[in-house]
């Protein structure tokens, strides 16, 4: 007989595996999206992002002296390579994905103990180290493939991303080209310059880059996280308090701003599903180990990344805040716990 | 009218609730087995003492080991038979200590005594509680508190029967609602007499649908109102089920009782019933035997004492098929590591696991802050805190977070997808503030002895001190008052105040050693001339 003389004796059983390869698989309709905009880039990037999150990690836990074997099956560095993966411009080189993710595994999650004990979201630290260190690359995205002089093929991605050049020797910035004939940006890095050219909202969204109401493709990439969201939401691998915090932040302070000047600040839909909102609401936010942990600090605690994205994204100097604002708002989780800790059974009437 | 649930926090719903194979079959009753095994722990409080000699004949119902003073339980001969033994003996606990117990090898004639009925009418109230002190009831839903010590008369607002059983596995509550719901009522009414309960609540979950048609036709016309909850881990908590059904919590460091509010378990009232009706002290009760190991899983009416080994014999065990043995439930039950150890008045259910069917070695991972035990907390409590604070020594913070306050239900642990035993954890807290506590507590009782003891030493100095220089002055008076009848009368004759000290003393010196010569000489002389 084994005797495991603990109770209890049934528990719903070892899903850390499990919960992290759902939340990947949820990330599916996203990355199809994205990639159906953007071209194969984004696979490449993933999957470059998942080899290299496997090696630091197997690394890492050879270093420290643990099971590789085994503790690479939770999964939680192939997550994080899919996040950073799908963060980062689809064409940029090979090298910046591969140092992005060795960092973040390194620095942002071993260098703390490993799994459990990082106070930061491990792919967020890696985006803003790539942030900070390339900022050319980082903030290279090329068009979306409808509005593309010249959308590049599977076998032109591959070459862009390991040399640099297409198969016909066009350079990644002729990638950048839009059929207008400007290099592109992200809606949100076009609204920042055109505002600060002082356009108002109303002309910046007549350019192409805009799309239906938040910008082209990204507006689709946008709904497709949030129906992966939902399905997070659905089997329970997440709760709503999170991403509900992080959307109303977003919503709110955008509205407030909207109604004050409509011409100058853009609408809460645009916000909503412009950049990475929906996969930083769903699935960056909600990393557990960095989060707040209570049930009404993790509320707060979304709020307070909404709120940064915006205001990040409105006044800083960097178009897409999510990692920025994440980070943040990691710093702030003890804190944000040591409030919000419940009234304990038994204790109502000391409040 | 239905009754106002207010629900608690948290809780879990554990698949698979393997309610089913035992739950389906009658409540059947055990062959005698050869010996039985009696601890005489098989409560909350004192040990029971033995009242009876290895070697005496008793008989079934007689008393063997009578409560000791304070909290404590009799324990009565499940059946007729002679006492083999008294002393230590294996017994289901979590630690696998052996306890005291007394050991009765049966004897098979005169074991379908006629019950001797007694109609309770007939009693007074006085009467009826030491019937019911004297069968050694205890509570039945597991936490064993002696049943007589609950029934204090005054200010019983609620009386709250439990049938929530809301463990996976276990079924005799159930199964003997189904099959003995009027004898159960007939327990409730005792107890509401004797309580004077002013409103008696019978809170049962939802999954027993059949129990509840049965409870619900014997309470008919009566002031018995039958509250079905819903079915959640764990609702059968008693702080949990007075929070569910009143909306109130009993504050911490409290029992329910001191807001007026009682609970029995409904075997505990099946139990009060035959102990007035039939003047039958407890001595057997429903077990649930299931798991995947037994052929015939089921609910088995077993004498205490009845050793473990003998029941799932019974129930047809497989031993290449038997994992574990679990008393209780998967979530809060403890394995049992001596299969010869016996049924006690708090087992009600046994699971003889097969293969694969509980966990095995599921290894702890980190914690990754998931905060899914938070949610499951019913006592809202921050599990994974309490659980970092222990882990890393921190235990004042684990009691600042109220670490006393974890009903170690296990609902935490249930869900935590990184499988740490985070119970395990929060008993080795306990036990450790316990301990600091107790030894806090003896350095203050130290301390307290050691001012007291200073306190006094300093009385009493100055008390020497005061007599010392009372004397002092009573001395002076007197040497005052001779020295002034001494002037009066002679002049100092011998003294020679001149002289120093130290020479008055060798002159006395000399004067002594010279008397003690003489008398030296005085005593050897006439020695010497006798000799010579
Ligand atoms: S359920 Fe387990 S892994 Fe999740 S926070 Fe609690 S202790 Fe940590
Ligand atoms: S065992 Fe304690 S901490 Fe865990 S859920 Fe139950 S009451 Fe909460």
């Amino acid at each position: 007989m084994t005797m495991v003389v603990s109770s209890p004796h049934r528990t719903r059983g070892d899903r850390v595996a499990r919960l992290m390869l759902l939340v990947i698989g949820c990330t599916a309709p996203g990355m199809a999206t994205l990639m159906s905009f953007f071209g194969w880039g984004v696979m490449f990037q993933v999957w470059l992002a998942i080899g290299a999150a496997l090696a630091t990690e197997a690394l890492c836990l050879s270093a420290r002296g643990r099971s590789p074997k085994r503790e690479l099956k939770d999964f939680t560095a192939v997550l994080t390579g899919v996040l950073l993966g799908l963060a980062i411009p689809p064409y940029a080189p090979w090298w910046i994905i591969v140092t992005g993710t060795a960092f973040a595994i390194i620095f942002g999650k071993h260098l703390y103990g490993g799994l459990g004990m990082n106070p930061f979201n491990p792919a967020m630290v890696g985006y803003v180290f790539l942030l900070i260190t390339f900022p050319t690359q980082m903030t290279s995205w090329t068009p979306p493939l409808s509005l593309s002089d010249a959308p590049p093929g599977l076998l032109d991605s591959i070459a862009v991303i390991f040399t640099g050049e297409t198969m016909d020797d066009r350079s990644l910035n002729a990638l950048r080209m839009g059929v207008d004939g400007f290099t592109m940006a992200t809606p949100l890095d076009a609204l920042k310059v055109d505002l600060n050219q002082g356009l108002m909202i109303s002309e910046v969204q007549q350019h192409p880059v805009y799309g239906a109401f938040a910008g082209a493709g990204w507006e689709w990439v946008n709904v497709a996280f949030l129906f992966g969201g939902f399905i997070l939401i659905q089997q329970k691998a997440i709760t709503w308090a999170i991403p509900g915090g992080v959307l109303t932040g977003i919503f709110a302070s955008s509205l407030l701003f909207n109604i004050w000047n409509p011409d100058a600040y853009a609408s809460p839909l645009f916000h909503l599903f412009s950049g990475g909102t929906m996969m930083a609401a769903f699935f960056i936010a909600t990393d557990p180990v960095s989060a707040s942990t209570t049930p009404k600090g993790r509320w707060y605690y979304g709020l307070g990344i909404g709120v940064l994205i915006y205001l990040i994204r409105t006044f800083g100097g960097y178009p897409d805040a999510v990692a920025f604002a994440v980070l943040l708002m990691n710093i702030a989780a003890p804190t944000i716990d040591l409030y919000t800790t419940p009234v304990v059974y038994g204790h109502k009437q000391e409040h | 009218m239905a009754w106002h649930l207010h629900g608690f926090p948290g809780g879990i719903h554990p698949a698979r609730m393997n309610k089913s194979p035992a739950v389906d079959n009658p409540i059947e009753s055990l062959p005698l087995p050869p010996h039985l095994i009696l601890p005489l722990h098989q409560h909350s409080g004192e040990p029971a003492i033995p009242v009876v000699e290895v070697g005496q004949k008793v008989r079934r119902g007689q008393l063997i080991a009578k409560a000791a003073p304070g909290r404590s339980a009799a324990v009565h001969a499940p059946a007729n038979g002679e006492i083999s033994f008294i002393g230590f003996h294996a017994c289901p606990n979590d630690s696998g200590m052996h306890e005291q117990c007394i050991g009765i090898c049966t004897d098979e004639e005169g074991e379908l005594d006629e019950d001797e009925f007694v109609d309770d009418i007939s009693l007074t109230e006085e009467e009826m509680r030491q019937r019911i002190a004297m069968a050694g009831i205890v509570g039945l839903g597991g936490a064993g508190f002696p049943t007589e010590k609950k029934l204090t008369r005054h200010g019983t607002k609620y009386l709250i029967i439990n049938a929530a059983e809301c463990e996976p596995y276990i079924s005799c509550d159930d199964r003997l609602m189904r099959e003995r719901a009027p004898q159960i009522v007939e327990g409730i009414h005792i107890l509401a007499r004797l309580l004077q309960a002013e409103k008696i609540l019978f809170a049962i979950e939802d999954n027993k649908p059949e129990a509840l048609k049965e409870i619900a036709l014997a309470c008919f016309e009566t002031d018995i109102e039958v509250v079905v909850i819903p079915t959640k881990y764990p609702s059968g908590a008693q702080k949990q089920l007075v929070q569910n059904l009143l909306g109130i919590e009993v504050p911490s460091g409290q029992h329910s009782t001191s807001l007026g509010i009682v609970m029995y378990n409904v075997g505990t009232c099946y139990a009060v019933s035959r102990a007035i009706a039939h003047s039958e002290p407890l001595i057997s009760r429903i077990v649930t035997v299931t798991g995947d190991a037994v052929q015939r899983p089921g609910n088995y009416e077993v004498l205490i004492g009845t050793p473990i080994e003998y029941l799932l014999q019974h129930a047809g065990v497989h031993s290449d098929k038997l994992r574990r043995v679990v008393m209780g439930g998967p979530i809060m039950g403890i394995a049992i590591n001596n299969l010869g150890a016996p049924v006690t008045k708090l087992t009600n259910c046994l699971i003889a696991s097969g293969p694969g069917e509980l966990d095995e070695d599921l290894r702890a991972r980190e914690c990754i802050r998931c905060g899914d035990c938070v949610e499951a907390c019913p006592a809202s409590l921050l599990p994974q805190q309490l659980y970092w604070h222990i882990k890393t020594g921190a235990y004042e913070r684990a009691e600042n977070l109220h670490l006393d306050d974890c009903i170690e239900c296990g609902a935490c642990a249930y869900v935590c997808p990184s499988h740490i035993p985070l119970v395990q954890y929060y008993r080795h807290g306990k036990s450790h503030l316990w301990l600091r506590q107790q030894e806090r507590q003896k350095a203050e009782h130290a301390k307290q002895r050691f001012e007291a003891r200073q306190a006094r030493l300093e009385r009493e100095k100055e008390e020497k001190a005061l007599r010392h220089k009372r004397a002092a002055e009573a001395r002076l008076a007197a040497a005052q008052a001779s020295e002034a009848r001494a002037t009066e009368t002679q002049p100092a004759a011998k003294a020679e105040p001149d002289k120093p000290v130290i020479e008055q003393h060798n002159d006395r010196m000399s004067e002594v050693l010279a008397a003690v010569e003489r008398a030296r000489k005085k005593k050897t002389d006439p020695d010497a001339e006798n000799k010579s």
